[in-house]
């Protein structure tokens, strides 16, 4: 059992959990991953790593609820425990002195590009970020980025803060101003990842994202997460989850993302009925 | 009773093994077989000559007493019988079932030259299946302890067996496991109809009972390197039985689509995290109520995957294998209990290529008819394909069972264990011993996927070599 030091909403439906992991938090690097599980009945879900304190012997999670287990998990408060924690896995980020890097999240992605964004600088790179979110309360982690990197510019698809466009807009825009980038990580939805690998192809700058296929033990030995990277098959568990963007099939990444959709739409109703049904009962009580 | 004369041992015929009618049991997942009753054991157990020099144990991987036992059951003193079986095996009731007898321990029995063996395994399993429902696993006797910690890597049969063995012998034992759970393939891959997962924990509990310390989501490699376990943790020895666990792929096209799957994800699917069970369980599996599936290989791995997508509700499971029925490595038993259940072998056809849909879904696969040639390396005769034969069978789910590579975590973590070039640990044949001091190897990790019974045997050996090393260095300090 691995106890949550804290818990907080950073955004709607997106929540940031401190774990007790001594183990883990003593090994892991930026770009690894954990998989959780919190109940018997429980499915395996991967989840990067965005932070640790080998102090504390805490590792940091930041979960989107979008299906039912991970509104579940983020249903969880501080105190209470997740049944399994298993990691670090996946190769780390590899990490160097580029020169000038990028750092691109979207969405929740903020949080799995945070450590990598974190490992750049210290590497010595001139370190930007750009984060979006579809408004401003959907972007995350701006605080904590601006401790650690040169440049940080927020967009938002609504324009309700920062930048009013997507990532890609903000990214162009820096590129076509002069300034020489030497490297861009791009974590977010496949849409958003695929559409920077577009914008940085033509300038031939060497761009990373991480990628976030259906897993099941995260160690190799299913093969449920393979993806297509410079027409090889590969498995993103042990030999990612990093690759070369320009080189990903993003269009087969989303389409084998939709493998479980219509049984993930019904547990999630189910659940989402089962909680109107505990909150009706509670007000009739 | 008089005793009965060897003419009259011979005369009685070997008794046949209940199970669920194959109507019935296709749409569940409980076991196929029931198990001997306490009449039926005894009879089978007075089929055994009890030979002066018995060939059955020399087929036997871990050297099970088989003839002992079997007298004990024909005494009607079964939990005597448990004890003598557990002298050489921590897993009876799960060898009993999983076993292939018949190329060990049967192969050898004298009764089966002229008639049919003895079915020892039958008995086996009875004997465990007894000791556990009446009075519980019986606790065996541990020597005085060491003081020596041995770090076992992987809670599958080959771990297991390796713990059980060490933990006997008085030394402090760990088994870390990647999993959430205990037992290797045992459970994420060997599914509930052929081998209960009740009955694997019972077996685990055994031997958590005993000392045994069983340590969870641990990624050996990653959550602690073997080098860390031994200077840090303070192992004096580390066994590695992590298994094969490296799905192969056949690289045709189309083999990314949904909708196909390896053996291993499908079947760690439906065991493991019990998507047979979904929405209770929330891991989901493809649905295939209605559906053609076809299942590519011919191993008991095949079989397994193919009979658990009937049970899931396919309207046709089939077997699709290059070679001819005659070649297929699966157990007999568990080729014949697939076609009971109504699984369709299709032999001598190969897939060249699979066949979707826009959206990325697989319909279809493009099939070649193939013939028998001369033998190849393994012995078996080469299939040769014939041209101008393929023709296209739709299906909505494809599982992959061709084989595992080796895991490389251990590997990529680990540079001073040599391993050769299919990624397999190299070892002393009669030690287990890796090139890395007090570090020993055995079962799939080793050989390349192969038996339970194999990698517990493998367990077992080095077991006896590891107590052998810790207790030359205890004299020596």
């Amino acid at each position: 059992m691995f106890k949550i030091v804290s818990a907080e909403f950073l955004a709607p439906e997106v929540k940031r959990f401190e774990i007790e992991a001594p183990k883990i938090a003593a090994k892991r690097k930026a770009g690894q991953f954990v998989i959780v599980r919190i109940s018997s009945q429980g499915e395996r879900i991967p989840l990067t790593i965005a932070d640790s304190s080998v102090e504390r012997g805490t590792i940091t999670i930041i979960v989107q609820g979008i299906g039912k287990t991970t509104r579940e998990i983020n249903e969880h408060k501080a105190g209470e425990f997740f049944m399994d924690v298993v990691g670090p896995l996946g190769l780390p980020s590899h990490i160097e002195n580029f020169g000038t890097a990028i750092s691109i999240g979207g969405g929740v992605g903020t949080a799995i590009a945070f450590p990598t964004a974190k490992a750049l600088k210290e590497a010595g790179n001139h370190t930007i970020s750009i984060i979006g979110g579809k408004s401003k309360e959907y972007v995350i982690l701006e605080n904590e980025l601006r401790e650690i990197c040169d440049e940080v510019y927020p967009t938002t698809d609504d324009g309700s803060y920062g930048y009013h466009g997507f990532v890609t807009g903000k990214l162009k825009d820096i590129i076509e101003s002069g300034t020489k980038v030497d490297f861009v990580l791009a974590i977010g939805p496949i849409p958003m990842m695929k559409a920077v690998a577009e914008v940085t192809r033509p300038y031939g700058i060497k761009t990373v994202v991480s990628l976030n296929p259906v897993m099941v033990d995260g160690t190799g030995m299913c093969g449920g997460c393979r993806a297509v990277v410079g027409g090889q098959t590969v498995f993103v568990c042990v030999d990612g989850p990093e690759f070369d963007a320009h080189e990903v099939d993003f269009t087969l990444l989303m389409k084998r993302n939709n493998t479980y959709r219509s049984e993930e739409k019904s547990a999630l109703d189910k659940h989402v009925c089962s909680l109107d049904k505990q909150f009706a009962e509670a007000i009739n009580n | 009773m008089a005793e009965l004369t060897k003419k009259e041992r011979m005369q009685i015929p070997r008794q046949p093994m209940p199970e669920q009618a194959p109507n019935s049991r296709n749409k569940n997942f409980t076991e196929v077989n029931l198990g001997f009753t306490e009449e039926l054991a005894k009879l089978e157990a007075e089929r055994c000559l009890q030979c002066p020099k018995p060939k059955c144990v020399e087929g036997c991987p871990v050297g099970v007493q088989i003839k002992d036992f079997i007298k004990l059951v024909a005494e009607g003193d079964y939990l005597a019988a448990a004890s003598k079986i557990k002298e050489n095996n921590v897993l009876p009731a799960v060898c009993g079932r999983v076993c292939p007898q018949e190329e060990q321990c049967e192969a050898r029995c004298v009764t089966g030259v002229k008639g049919e063996s003895v079915a020892i395994g039958r008995l086996e399993r009875f004997v465990a299946d007894y000791e556990r429902t009446t009075t519980g696993i019986r606790q065996a006797e541990i020597k005085t302890k060491t003081g020596k910690k041995v770090a076992i890597i992987g809670s599958g049969p080959a771990g297991l067996s390796c713990a059980g063995e060490l933990v006997q012998l008085g030394h402090t034992v760990t088994v870390f496991e990647a999993l959430h759970d205990i037992g290797g393939v045992l459970i994420y891959g060997i599914p509930e109809f052929r081998l209960p997962k009740e009955i694997v924990k019972a077996e685990v509990d055994a031997l958590e009972a005993l000392g045994v310390e069983f340590k969870t989501n641990s990624v050996i490699g990653f959550t602690d390197t073997i080098d860390e376990l031994m200077t840090v943790e303070g192992y004096d020895a580390v066994f590695i039985g992590v298994g094969a666990g490296l799905p192969y792929f056949m690289n045709l096209p189309g083999e990314n689509y949904n909708g196909v799957y390896s053996a291993n994800e499908f079947l760690t699917r439906v065991n493991l995290m019990k998507a047979y069970k979904f929405p209770e369980f929330d891991t989901p599996v493809f649905d295939v109520k209605g559906k053609n599936v076809a299942v590519f290989g011919g191993g008991n791995t095949a079989m397994d995957a193919v009979r658990t997508s009937k049970r899931l509700g396919a309207a046709n499971a089939r077997i699709i294998y290059r070679r001819s029925e005659v070649e297929m490595p699966a157990r007999i038993e568990e080729v014949h209990h697939a076609k009971e259940e109504g699984i369709e072998f299709v032999m001598l056809t190969n897939p060249l290529e699979f066949l979707g849909d826009e959206a990325g879904w697989l319909h279809g696969v493009k099939l070649q008819k193939m013939e028998l040639g001369e033998p190849d390396a393994s012995g078996r005769r080469r299939p040769v394909a014939i041209p101008g034969s393929e023709y296209v069978m739709p299906i909505d789910m494809a599982v992959i069972a061709i084989g595992n590579g080796s895991n490389p975590i251990i590997q990529k973590t680990t540079p001073d264990i040599n391993f050769n070039k299919w990624g397999n640990i190299t070892v002393e044949e009669a030690t287990m011993k890796t090139s890395k001091k007090g570090v020993f190897a055995g079962g799939d990790i080793v050989t390349g996927g192969a038996t339970v019974i194999l990698a517990m045997g493998a367990g077992r050996k080095a077991a006896t070599a590891i107590d052998e090393y810790l207790m030359e260095n205890a004299v020596i300090q």
